[in-house]
């Protein structure tokens, strides 16, 4: 067969026989290739197809005016979604300052601490959680949290009232709906994430390191802080940015807890929307234009996570390689 | 250090640790601890509010009576909601599977390391990232607006495109372990390579292709922004997924939970604990096809 197949496999053992035999062998590669390339197509198809239905919408304001016009309000044609990307920043934001170390901490819980049997139990809890629908997560937020929360977040609000830039932060509660409540949600959706890929980092650093150190006299935490640690940085960033790039994109139980309203507030006790929510939100109610823009909108977050992905795999793909040269 | 040990080795026992130093591991230990108490918390919150209140909602009647129209009615049921979780959820599968899987064994068959092979690894890496509702939209922009109608296999595309690079990666990853002598004692006897994948590699690796196929419908059929987006809504029983609007259980519990009335809100718990179980009934049975068959890994 051809010259560039590897001598190992049974691609160059040709032992003959006859034509139909060779054309069967030929349809079924060009049916498996087919196959893998779906991948190419139906993404270059989003990407395409998206693009052009959101074109009345987006020209309509131009790119730049669709991105960062603050006033959105479909029914005078005006579509500005900067604050809904404000509010997917910030929610992402919330549950990232949550999840990241806690992911960190029960990654490191399973490699150092825990023994055998409980470490299964603990992977098993961090699955079940991975399994959870989002949309059951927004019931229970929104059902059970948001009623009771919001005397919590009007008691911190009160507490951080003397601390000149916390209290704009953390100011005033209406309503437990909000960028908080949303963000929490996210942590805990983007948790099982990150953690499964911190453990897979934690496990690639070598025995001898974490021995060196303990022989060296170091607590565990010491030998965690300077032998586990500054080995995995790079993937930790890696897993912490696909945890973003999820949370980013996560619609419904955001759409369920975030309250919907549409300006930007440093509060983050305040109502907001996001991206992926506004577009559950006003799908059932939208015609023409409207659609147009959400579809918009539903572009610019397929870009702004695609390319989170794209870096995030570069990192943890990065900090692998190095990781492996230094150690091989 | 500065001090010779003659005799007696140093005592690294930790007895003889500064204050400072075991109070920080003390302290990072128990934060480390705490961690795993964050997660377990809001699975127990969310498991236990789940059962109880979808338990007191969950009967006979509520899994095969139609939806009532009204928010306000009380009783009914989930029956279509249940019906078309399952028949969108299966007619996606049937698309997503061969694909992902043909698509897998070009990956780890034919194009190995090419620069091709790397590419769609890649992106298939990529499109695991891209949020549902994304493509939820997509296929409303390609299938719903052309045939000018929501209907249940829109929704079927939508979650086959979720699932694809589930499947794909999972496969690979399964191909991979399938030893190379035994492709080239299939090759030694004769068989043709497609022959050879077709009933020695892809059987060989058969429970774990299962099993991951099975935990990416497990979470397709939790989806719920593509559905809303392409599958529109019925009261009613609609097995014919080509003609008129469908529904599924996790639409359902996102359409009742924002209602404020007992009876809707009711309904979206008994959906919530319904869909859980099928979740959880796909993924189990991942987990045993892949723990009882795991012999054939090697």
């Amino acid at each position: 067969m051809t010259a560039t197949a590897s001598p190992e496999t049974s691609e160059d053992l040709d032992l003959g026989g006859d034509s139909r035999a060779r054309g069967a062998d030929r349809g079924f590669r060009g049916l498996v290739t087919l196959a893998g390339l779906m991948v190419l197509v139906v993404l270059a198809l989003i990407l395409v197809a998206t693009a052009l239905r959101a074109m009345p919408a987006l020209s309509e304001e131009g790119l730049w005016g669709f991105i960062t016009g603050t006033r959105w309000a479909p029914n005078e044609d005006v579509f500005g979604t900067f604050p809904m990307l404000y509010g997917t920043l910030v929610t992402s934001l919330i549950g990232m300052v949550v999840a990241v170390p806690v992911s960190i901490g029960i990654a490191l819980f399973t490699t150092e601490i825990a023994h055998r049997r409980l470490r299964k139990y603990i992977v098993t809890v961090v699955d079940l959680l991975a399994t959870i629908p989002s949309v059951v997560f927004g019931l229970v937020g929104v059902l059970v949290v948001v009623p009771f929360i919001d005397d919590w977040y009007q008691g911190l609000a009160g507490l951080v009232e003397p601390v000149p830039v916390l209290t704009s932060v953390f100011d005033e509660s209406n309503t437990g709906r909000n960028y908080f409540t949303a963000g929490m949600v996210l942590a805990i959706m983007t948790i099982p994430i990150i953690t499964s890929i911190a453990r897979e980092v934690f496990d690639t650093v070598p025995e001898t390191d974490k021995q060196a150190a303990y022989a060296l006299g170091a607590t565990r935490w010491e030998m965690i802080k300077g032998a586990m640690l500054p080995h995995s940085f790079g993937g930790l960033v890696g897993a912490s940015m696909l945890g973003l790039g999820r949370a980013m994109g996560e619609t419904i139980a955001v759409a369920l807890v975030i309250g919907g309203s549409f300006h930007i507030s440093a509060n983050v006790f305040d109502t907001g929307n996001t991206m992926a929510a506004v577009i559950a939100q006003q799908w059932g109610e939208s015609t023409g234009l409207h659609t147009d823009a959400l579809v918009g909108i539903g572009v610019v977050l397929f870009a702004i996570t695609v390319i989170i992905n794209f870096a995030a795999r570069w990192v943890v793909r990065r900090a692998e390689t190095k990781m492996r040269g230094a150690h091989s | 250090m500065t001090t010779v040990h003659h005799g007696a080795p140093p005592d690294l026992s930790g007895r003889n640790l500064s204050l400072r130093r075991a109070a920080a591991n003390r302290a990072a230990t128990v934060g480390i601890g705490l961690c795993v108490l964050v997660a377990a918390f809001p699975l127990i919150l969310v498991a236990y509010q789940v059962v109880v209140r979808g338990g007191s909602a969950l009967s006979l009647g509520f899994l095969v009576e139609e939806i009532p129209r009204n928010y306000r009615t009380a009783g009914g049921g989930m029956g279509p909601a249940i019906v078309g979780t399952l028949l969108i959820t299966g007619m996606a599968a049937l698309i997503a599977i061969p694909v992902g899987v043909l698509g897998a064994v070009y990956l780890n068959e034919y194009g190995k390391s090419g620069p091709l092979a790397r590419f769609i690894r890649t992106m298939a890496d990529v499109m695991t990232g891209v949020p549902s509702i994304v493509m939820g939209l997509f296929i409303y922009v390609v299938y719903v607006v052309v045939i000018e109608e929501r209907t249940g296999f829109g929704g079927a595309l939508a979650l086959a495109c979720l699932m694809l690079p589930i499947v794909i990666r999972s496969t690979e990853e399964m191909l991979r372990l399938v030893p190379d002598e035994l492709r080239q004692a299939s090759a030694a006897l004769g068989a043709r390579k497609w022959r050879t994948t077709l009933s020695v590699v892809l059987p060989t690796a058969s429970s774990g292709i299962t099993s991951g196929a099975l935990l990416a419908v497990a979470r397709a059929a939790g989806e719920t922004a593509p559905i809303i987006v392409t599958v529109g809504l019925t009261y009613l029983y609609r097995p014919d997924l080509f003609a008129g609007q469908n529904t599924t259980l996790a639409a359902q519990i996102y359409r009742n939970a924002t209602q404020p009335f007992e009876a809707s809100q009711e309904r979206a718990w008994g959906a919530a604990l319904a869909l859980i179980a099928i979740v959880f009934l796909f993924t189990i049975v991942a987990r045993v096809i892949a723990s009882r068959f795991a012999v054939d890994r090697r």
